[in-house]
């Protein structure tokens, strides 16, 4: 998990609403502009806020390191092809873009980022869409993870006695069908007590 | 939705980053690591059906625009979306749902070469079909040369079709979660 760096900055003080918006703008705005001089901007904008927020280079330039190959692939493409500027511009854009998202996540603890969600997806009540049921969802998918990947470990212990470690479906199956099970259970655990999504609890 | 079918979109969403853990399998011969994770679609289709796969691949993209770090190699936040692969985790949401009411359609006589077809054009077609003029977009290469990069990855698809069709086919058998329309 990217870690979350406490702090008492202005870009932590910031709501995650307003931080989340102002990401798919910046997004948004250097793809609908692809001009080298914003794409710098917004890099040094981001070196900039990192240094405001306290957060050590050697966290910023990890957020690079996956992408490193992809950047070195996209900017030798564009060396041969367009010239040494397109090359430029594709991997700042990508490398700001990259580095003001994992901004976003090093400075915002995850519980808010959730309830942040919530409340931004109340407009989607008119289609349908529960916001209380997305964020009991979103809930059960983060408690899932670690579950699921315990019951894995389980199932790959048992399959070794059988000699079937190996076998990708001899794995897959059991768990799924574990998880299944166990989804109707918590399902009517939650009924039994009574869960109302269409009651506000505040 | 009833919760049953919360409790359901909330464990296709997890197995799908749940899938995101599985070390990245190198093919021998060209060398392109390739994540199971783009299994999470398939199996959330051919196993929880069109609304609830579909809910839960939109909620898992939902996280991962939110910065949590599920896909494969610990990464996430709207970068992801916005980067060269980003048109491919977009259409997750969509392929669950087409392949979810493909297969809700033809439960009744559904044989494995059939579900393997329905995998292949919600899985597979559907999502190349904007994965690719994305790649070309994000990183201003010509379409011919996107395309030419993804079919790297057509094998590892393959593969990945075969499997979740053994495993959708056991996991219905032993537990029953579709109805057929």
């Amino acid at each position: 998990m990217t870690p979350y760096v406490p702090g008492d900055s202005p870009v932590h003080r910031c709501p995650p609403g307003r931080k989340i918006l102002a990401l798919v703008a910046a997004g948004t705005l250097l793809f609908a502009w692809p001009r080298l001089d914003l794409a710098l901007a917004a890099l040094a904008a981001a070196a900039l806020l990192s240094r405001l927020a306290g957060i050590p280079v050697r966290l910023m330039l990890a957020q690079l390191r996956p992408l490193a190959w992809i950047l070195a692939v996209l900017v030798l493409v564009q060396l041969a092809l367009d010239g040494w500027q397109a090359g430029l511009l594709v991997a700042a854009r990508l490398a700001a873009l990259v580095l003001l998202a994992g901004l976003v996540t090093l400075t915002t603890r995850s519980a808010d980022l959730i309830e942040a969600l919530q409340g931004g997806l109340s407009w989607l009540r008119p289609l349908g869409v529960n916001p209380a049921k997305v964020g009991l969802a979103i809930a059960l998918t983060l408690r899932f993870i670690p579950v699921l990947a315990a019951i894995a470990a389980e199932v790959r212990e048992a399959q070794r006695a059988r000699g079937l470690e190996r076998s990708l479906v001899a794995l897959t199956v059991p768990v799924v069908v574990r998880m299944l099970k166990m989804s109707d259970d918590i399902a009517a655990a939650i009924d039994a007590r009574s869960y109302d999504p269409d009651r506000d609890s505040r | 939705m009833s919760t049953r079918d919360i409790v359901f979109v909330a464990l296709f969403a997890a197995l799908t980053a749940a899938l995101g853990l599985f070390p990245p399998v190198t093919l021998p011969m060209v060398g392109v690591p390739i994540t199971a994770q783009s299994m999470g679609p398939m199996l959330a289709g051919t196993i929880a059906g069109s609304r609830r796969g579909g809910a839960a691949l939109a909620l898992f993209v939902l996280l991962v625009c939110a910065g949590l770090p599920l896909m494969a190699g610990g990464r996430g936040g709207l970068g992801i979306v916005m980067g060269p692969g980003g048109g491919f985790v977009l259409m997750w949401p969509v392929a669950a749902f087409v392949i979810g009411v493909l297969v809700e359609r033809s439960l009744r006589s559904l044989s494995a070469w059939k579900e393997a077809l329905i995998l292949v054009l919600g899985g597979v077609v559907l999502t190349y079909a904007v994965g690719i003029p994305w790649i070309a977009a994000v990183a201003r290469i010509d379409l011919a040369k996107a395309a030419l990069g993804s079919a790297w990855f057509l094998p590892g698809d393959a593969a990945k079709v075969v499997l979740v069709v053994l495993i959708a086919r056991a996991v219905r058998r032993a537990y029953p979660t579709l109805q057929a329309r």
